[in-house]
């Protein structure tokens, strides 16, 4: 069917009620009537809901009984529906882009509360569709093949599973992580909760089967330096820090680290939280994958002095694995679709000091108890002080960096649970007296009552209050006192404790503002990427063929991580897997015999899309994104855009205003 | 043109305010104050554009000719353009289109280039109320309704020019 370019188009407008979303702030019956006498309109009605099946047979079968060549739907944002009613359109027998959509809801009836001003916004939002659509022409998505890779960037749990889930579909997948061993912050966990089954043996297994994965190209202590190109063909630049080791080379015997001229190590041990030292040469945990050691070059002698006798070197013998002439390499590689796993960081607890953190030496993060409790870790599992005593009373502070306007509003979710593991843990090794101070237990999810339930039950004392303070107990006792106010009994408490432990909270990557611009993406609150829609579209991103996965998006405990892993692996799957993507058809386009060839618009395009053929501007369809900057800034009007095309604009601008 | 001032309020005159926001921030930010039910002042009449970049002054100039009481442009923060760098075209175009509209006597509280993240609803918030109070206090821009006598004598003057003129 064509459009009747000539004559009066034949426009039928919809107005959605949206139950009562919409129409109780706007009088949608008003609102159709006033655009049924709008020049053009055949058809204008209002139905509840015109995103439900029968509200898009509505389109349908209008565009066939009164053979209607325009459409437009006033109803909820197009970010959410504008696809559904293209479909119903095309599914009426024209082209999906004689349809046009308006809010009224998001931008309408959501943020307004009067009636009548809101009913007339509606009109003029309206009145500007009517005016615009008969401008639009049929247009076509150009198909773009898609690059079957994908890369997942950042190594912890969520990209492992993203990782493994898409590399077990057989597509080729490069994991990147910029510490020398994947694993993140799961790596360093004792137990899990609620469960308590141990961190190493669930995520060992995972991480050495990356390693081992045909499908899976590895690289650590790389980061992704630069992102180009567009959804099924990005071009993605990683830079290789140096490991100072020729990995392919390496065993992982570990004799240099045994050799090196340091006796005893002088750095503090990253993994450990710096809770012991460990040397230049290192191997970051005995489960580390790749099982690679790496020097540290600000520690290492030969680095510093140039006069080391190379141990190392020597041990390594005809191994020849050590490096230390290496230096940054970058890597281009072409990929489909990229999985953004880069995790958080933990609350600093220093910018809370009234803890003291940092100021008495027996208080510490939850993440060295994890290290403490652990087999593994730098006391082989035994929870002692600093002096090496077994504390008798434990203070465990909820929300350190949670739900505090001082630092973090949000609640970091997984902090009331590995509290409770870590009382758990603590009191089973060393049968201390364990004190939680809390806000709220917030314990949702499958098993996690009943884990509360449990650690009460074993005589874990639950204090309902903010601590306040920490100070030092008088008499030189080495103990501090918590001083928090019980809002269940009403009055002030002072518990005098060993050890403290602080719940700190899940932070942003301190770097996250820079990720999210070399991926393109947005932060939303506290930091934070931002899904594409909270609900529906949890995994996915405003730049298509981006998702995201794990803790980057916001706190979560393991289950969802993975969970959400997987949904993302499948996001990227459906994308890759299906061979080509369709293009939204919002292409620059020049008028050749308008255009006097005075290259304005050449150097103003990001993409490179436009050229100079004939004498003339010419733009590359496929390089052309859509943005519109050539199009308004060409003098002689010579450069138009599908979907913003001048016209199209100038006419909505007369639409709002037709009453003003 | 019948005009019933719109939207219609009980003392009459409420500005009317055109707005372009781009896709990727400024709507979003729009959709995000609509989900979490902010409230903010009904004069805004958005057109959406996929970026800043796009809106071309004129677009400006045509809006307050039809009587738009002022112009509010929504784009991305600066380094966060979802095209790289449309926004800071939009920055330049906007500053050289401010000073013309300055010169013609068009107040600076009229036109306004602000960068809204898709999650600043509270900002988008903020600024349209702003905006809308201070339009208000400047009162209509009048600029869709040239006073009747605007041109009179202009075409006789036109002409005394152009016959003193030898090409």
């Amino acid at each position: 069917m064509s459009a009747d370019t000539n004559g009066q188009p034949r426009i039928g407008v919809y107005v959605c009620h949206c139950g009562t979303n919409i129409a109780a702030t706007v009088d949608v019956e008003a609102v159709a009537e006033y655009a049924a006498g709008l020049p053009g309109v055949t058809v204008s009605k209002t139905y509840k809901y015109m995103c439900s099946d029968p509200g898009q047979e509505l389109i349908k079968e209008d565009i066939l009984a009164n053979q209607l060549d325009r459409v437009i739907v006033a109803a909820c944002s197009p970010s959410l529906h504008e696809a559904t009613f293209r479909r119903a359109t095309a599914a009426g027998g024209i082209n999906p882009y004689y349809f046009h959509m308006v809010s009224i809801r998001e931008l309408d009836s959501w943020v307004h509360t009067d009636i009548v001003e809101a009913t007339a916004k509606a009109k003029d939002l309206i009145r500007a569709a009517i005016h615009r659509v008969r401008f639009h022409k049929p247009l076509e998505r150009a198909r773009v093949n898609v690059n079957p890779a994908v890369m997942v960037v950042g190594g912890g749990i969520a990209g492992i599973h993203a990782a493994l889930t898409l590399a077990n579909a057989g597509k080729k997948v490069y994991l990147v992580e910029r510490e020398p061993s994947i694993g993140g912050h799961m790596a360093q966990f004792d137990k899990t909760f609620p469960t308590l089954d141990c961190a190493a043996c669930i995520l060992t297994p995972k991480m050495t089967e990356v390693g081992q994965h045909p499908n899976i190209t590895l690289w650590t202590m790389a980061e992704v330096d630069k992102v180009d190109g567009y959804v099924g063909n990005y071009q993605v630049t990683v830079r290789h820090k140096p490991r100072f080791i020729i990995e392919e080379a390496c065993v992982g015997c570990m004799e240099c680290i045994e050799v090196c001229v340091f006796r005893r190590g002088k750095t503090p041990d990253e993994f450990n939280l710096g809770l012991n030292m460990r040397k230049p040469v290192y191997i970051p945990f005995p489960q580390a994958v790749p099982q690679v050691v790496v020097i540290d070059q600000d520690a290492c002698i030969e680095f510093r002095t140039g006069r080391c006798k190379k141990t190392c070197v020597e041990v390594c013998a005809e191994r020849n694995a050590i490096d230390f002439t290496q230096t940054e390499t970058f890597d281009t590689v072409e990929v489909g679709a990229i999985v953004v796993a880069t995790g958080f960081k933990t609350f600093d607890p220093r910018r809370t000091p009234s803890y003291g953190y940092g100021v008495y030496p027996n208080v510490y993060t939850a993440m060295e108890i994890e290290r403490l409790v652990n087999a593994s870790g730098p006391t082989e599992g035994h929870v002692t002080l600093r002096d090496g005593r077994t504390p008798e009373t434990v203070g465990i502070v909820h929300c350190v960096g949670s739900r505090d306007v001082n630092t973090n509003e949000h609640c970091s979710r997984v902090c009331c649970m590995y509290s409770l593991k870590l009382a758990h843990l603590v009191k089973e090794k060393t049968g201390a007296e364990i004190y939680n101070f809390y806000i709220d237990i917030r314990a949702p999810g499958k098993g996690m009552e009943e884990f509360y339930n449990r650690v009460a039950e074993e005589g874990v004392h639950f204090i309902r209050g903010k601590v306040a303070d920490v100070y030092p107990e008088a008499g030189n006792t080495g103990r501090v006192v918590l001083q928090a106010e019980d809002t269940l009994l009403g009055r002030v408490r002072k518990i005098p404790v060993d050890m403290v432990v602080l719940a700190t909270g899940l932070e942003a990557q301190a770097d996250a503002d820079e990720v999210r611009r070399t991926f393109n993406i947005t932060c939303g609150g506290g930091g934070f990427f931002m899904e594409r829609h909270p609900k529906l579209a949890p995994v996915s991103t405003f730049t298509d063929g981006i998702f995201l996965a794990g803790c980057c998006q916001g706190p979560k405990d393991i289950p969802d991580t993975v969970a959400q892993a997987g949904a993302a692996a499948a996001e990227a799957l459906a994308l890759v897997d299906k061979g080509f993507v369709e293009m939204e058809p919002n292409t620059a386009y020049v008028v050749t015999e308008e255009c006097s060839g005075c290259k304005t618009c050449i150097p103003l395009c990001p993409y490179t899309a436009i050229s100079r053929v004939d004498g003339k501007a010419y733009i590359n369809p496929v390089l052309c994104k859509g943005c519109g900057t050539c199009v308004a800034a060409c003098p002689s009007g010579s450069i138009r855009q599908n979907l913003f095309e001048d016209e199209e604009i100038y006419e909505e601008i007369l639409g709002v205003l037709a009453n003003a | 043109m019948d005009k019933p001032a719109a939207p219609a309020t009980a003392d009459g005159w409420e500005p009317k305010i055109v707005a372009f926001f781009c896709n990727w921030c400024t709507y979003l930010a729009a959709d995000l104050a609509g989900t979490s039910r902010m409230k903010y002042a009904p004069n805004t009449r958005v057109i959406r554009v996929m970026c800043s970049g796009r809106v071309d002054p004129q677009f400006v100039l045509e809006a307050l000719a039809h009587g738009a009481d002022g112009v509010l442009i929504g784009g991305c923060h600066p380094g966060d353009c979802h095209y790289q760098s449309g926004n800071y075209k939009a920055l330049r175009r906007f500053r050289l289109l401010k000073r013309m509209l300055l010169a013609f006597g068009i107040e600076d509280e009229r036109v306004r280039l602000e960068w809204i993240s898709a999650a600043e609803a509270d900002k988008l918030r903020d600024v349209v109320n702003e905006m809308v109070a201070q339009v208000k206090a400047l009162g209509p821009a009048r600029l869709g309704t040239p006073p009747e006598d605007w041109a009179v004598g202009l075409e006789e003057e036109a002409d005394e020019e152009v016959e003193g003129v030898t090409v």
